[in-house]
């Protein structure tokens, strides 16, 4: 199913929590895990988030058994985690951490070929896969298989992580905070690689974090737990910041959770407003003519590549004959279809003329976008995600 | 007696040259021995210790308390429950020096390894076994050869000691040789003998350390 590209025929497994409860003290004492039951669909990105000892953690840890629970029965496609041997179970899981735990005394292609050496696969069949794995998250065989974990920076280090937990193909990932030890700059960058591989792995993934924004960013659906092990609101991240199930959630997603809403949709979701097109060699005074009949009061000059060179207003077409080039022009705000809503209001927002012209892959223009029309969309609470 | 005798007399050592060669080879094996054996126990105890918390104190303190023994006096306690001349008595003597130096650093080593690591391993699967043989036992092993090094030099120092209980060694040629009949030149040959050993179990470890763990010098040079 789906794109699946260099052989990742697998789809995640569905993951299911029926009443899960863990104490870590004696009966009475107050459980880090409360009686939850949820469900994770295959291929999609949970991602659990609460502030600290809300038990998210622990939650994500008894899949894999690293924490066993105290009631209550957690299975992977149906199959009851505590039927398997731990050390069985976990090597069909698998798992990133925040300080990704690289093997030192191991090289990069060592490191990632760990699990598929546990499991007994023939070396030839490992070294394969090692390469594709470490093709598939940025890093070049040649040039990276041999080295030792010391010589990598932060980032190059938690690709090795990634591509080691999906060594083995595994149907279900899980991620502990997998990219909160780097900047902010290279989390974004990794953020985006993982949600551009996912696309094609389609794993089930369960993702721990404290950051609100990195949940919206990167879950299909949203568990906010809060203290004692209790979820607050399960749903997707639209939903969440729209209809915040109570003020814990409400408080927790932040006050600026409308212009949160907006870097879940992109340019493409929204309806485009055909702008009016002028070129150098049209005429002033018919071009004055259309801009009047026209319900924008700008008009967007393109060259014959129909690509934008600037707004042109009424008093830039005062007199005779064509536009030529001697004009100075506010220049246009350019945004792709792929932009957030988020990213292209705060574009348009700091430009002259507050409109966005949304350009293909090779500039040329397809429409325009206003920032009315994206406070309209807030309001109405609209766009879906098209992720 | 020595009059007349060069301070360093060549003829005698050309003429002991075989001699000479098999109390070397005699101190390698006792050496060799106690280290390996010592190596085998602190280990044993090295994992009794992880299993059991509560051990650590009573262990160090015990192989501690052997380590301050003074030697001549251990050989000498021994005597009458093994024997004199007997290599079992001096064994359990160069091995009970061992344990102490050998222990702390397999101890060391283990817990020097990264927590984050024996908590990626223990998510990958690993059981407890292949965590300690494939994880953590490389990960310390440059702490652990450190200490084969020390216990090592160490060794061959005390070896030249168990001469005085009769067992053959480069000390042999200083005590029974060199003591007994003044005789300069058998001195130095045991002693200088020993201190090359030393130097070159020690270069040797060292050089063998590198080639184990190569990953342990590109983390040292990175950083």
């Amino acid at each position: 199913m789906s794109e699946a590209g260099g052989g990742q025929a697998t789809t995640g497994a569905v993951v299911s929590l029926e009443r899960v409860t863990k104490r870590y003290g004696p009966p009475g004492t107050p459980p880090a895990v409360d009686d939850l039951t949820l469900t994770i669909p295959a291929g999609e990105i949970v991602v659990l988030v609460g502030p600290s000892g809300c038990g998210k953690t622990t939650t994500m840890r008894m899949i894999n058994r690293l924490v066993e629970p105290t009631s209550g029965r957690v299975t992977i496609d149906g199959e009851d985690v505590m039927r398997l041997p731990a050390v069985e179970l976990r090597r069909r899981i698998g798992y990133v951490i925040q300080q990704v735990g690289l093997f030192p005394h191991l090289t990069v292609a060592d490191n990632v070929a760990v699990v598929p050496r546990l499991l007994g696969w023939k070396p030839a069949r490992i070294r394969e896969r090692v390469e594709e794995l470490l093709e598939l998250v940025g890093l070049e065989p040649a040039a990276y298989a041999r080295r030792y974990p010391s010589a990598l920076s932060g980032g190059e280090q938690q690709r090795v992580g990634v591509a080691r937990a999906l060594a083995a193909d595994p149907p279900l990932m899980l991620m502990d905070e997998p990219f909160g030890a780097v900047d902010p700059i290279r989390r974004d960058r990794l953020q985006n690689e993982f949600l551009r591989l996912q696309a094609r792995v389609r794993k089930t993934v369960i993702f721990v974090t404290h950051d609100v924004d990195e949940a919206i960013k990167m879950a299909d659906r949203i568990a906010i737990m809060r203290r004692g092990g209790v979820v607050a609101q399960y749903d997707t991240p639209d939903q969440v910041l729209a209809n915040p199930a109570d003020e814990f959630v409400e408080r927790f997603v932040g006050a600026d959770r409308g212009l949160k809403r907006l870097s879940l949709s992109r340019v493409r979701d929204m309806p485009l407003v055909e702008p009016l097109l002028m070129h150098r060699s049209d005429s002033r005074p018919d071009a004055r003519r259309r801009l009047a009949a026209a319900p924008l009061p700008y008009a967007l000059l393109i060259d014959d590549a129909r690509r934008p060179i600037g707004w042109l207003a009424e008093d830039d077409l005062e007199g005779e004959g064509s536009i030529g080039s001697h004009v100075e022009l506010d220049p246009p705000t350019c945004v792709q279809p792929e932009t957030t809503l988020r990213d292209a209001l705060s574009a348009m927002l700091s430009s002259g003329v507050q409109l966005g012209v949304v350009v293909d892959e090779r500039d040329a223009v397809t429409g325009l976008i206003s920032v009315d029309a994206i406070s309209e969309t807030l309001r109405a609470g609209q766009p879906a995600p098209a992720t | 007696m020595t009059d007349g005798r060069p301070l360093v007399d060549v003829e005698w050592i050309v003429s002991n040259v075989d001699d000479i060669w098999q109390r070397t080879v005699d101190h390698v094996v006792l050496t060799v021995l106690a280290v390996g054996i010592g190596l085998l126990i602190s280990f044993a105890l090295a994992l009794l210790v992880r299993r059991y918390r509560w051990l650590a104190g009573p262990v160090l303190g015990i192989t501690g308390t052997l380590y301050t023994i003074p030697s001549l006096a251990l050989f000498a306690l021994l005597i009458p429950i093994t024997g004199i001349r007997s290599i079992l008595t001096a064994e359990i003597a160069l091995v009970s020096y061992t344990l102490l130096i050998l222990l702390r650093n397999i101890l060391a080593g283990l817990e020097g390894v990264p927590p984050e690591v024996r908590e990626a391993a223990r998510g990958m699967g690993f059981s407890a076994w292949q965590l300690l043989w494939r994880v953590e036992l490389p990960i310390a092993l440059p702490v652990i050869i450190a200490g084969v090094r020390i216990a090592t030099v160490t060794t061959i120092g005390l070896v030249t000691v168990t001469a005085l209980i009769g067992i053959q060694s480069l000390g042999s040629l200083i005590v029974n040789i060199g003591l007994a009949q003044f005789f300069f030149t058998a001195v130095l040959i045991g002693a200088s003998g020993a201190v090359v050993l030393a130097i070159a179990a020690d270069l040797g470890l060292s050089a063998l350390q590198r080639l184990l763990t190569p990953w342990s010098r590109s983390r040292a040079t990175a950083t």
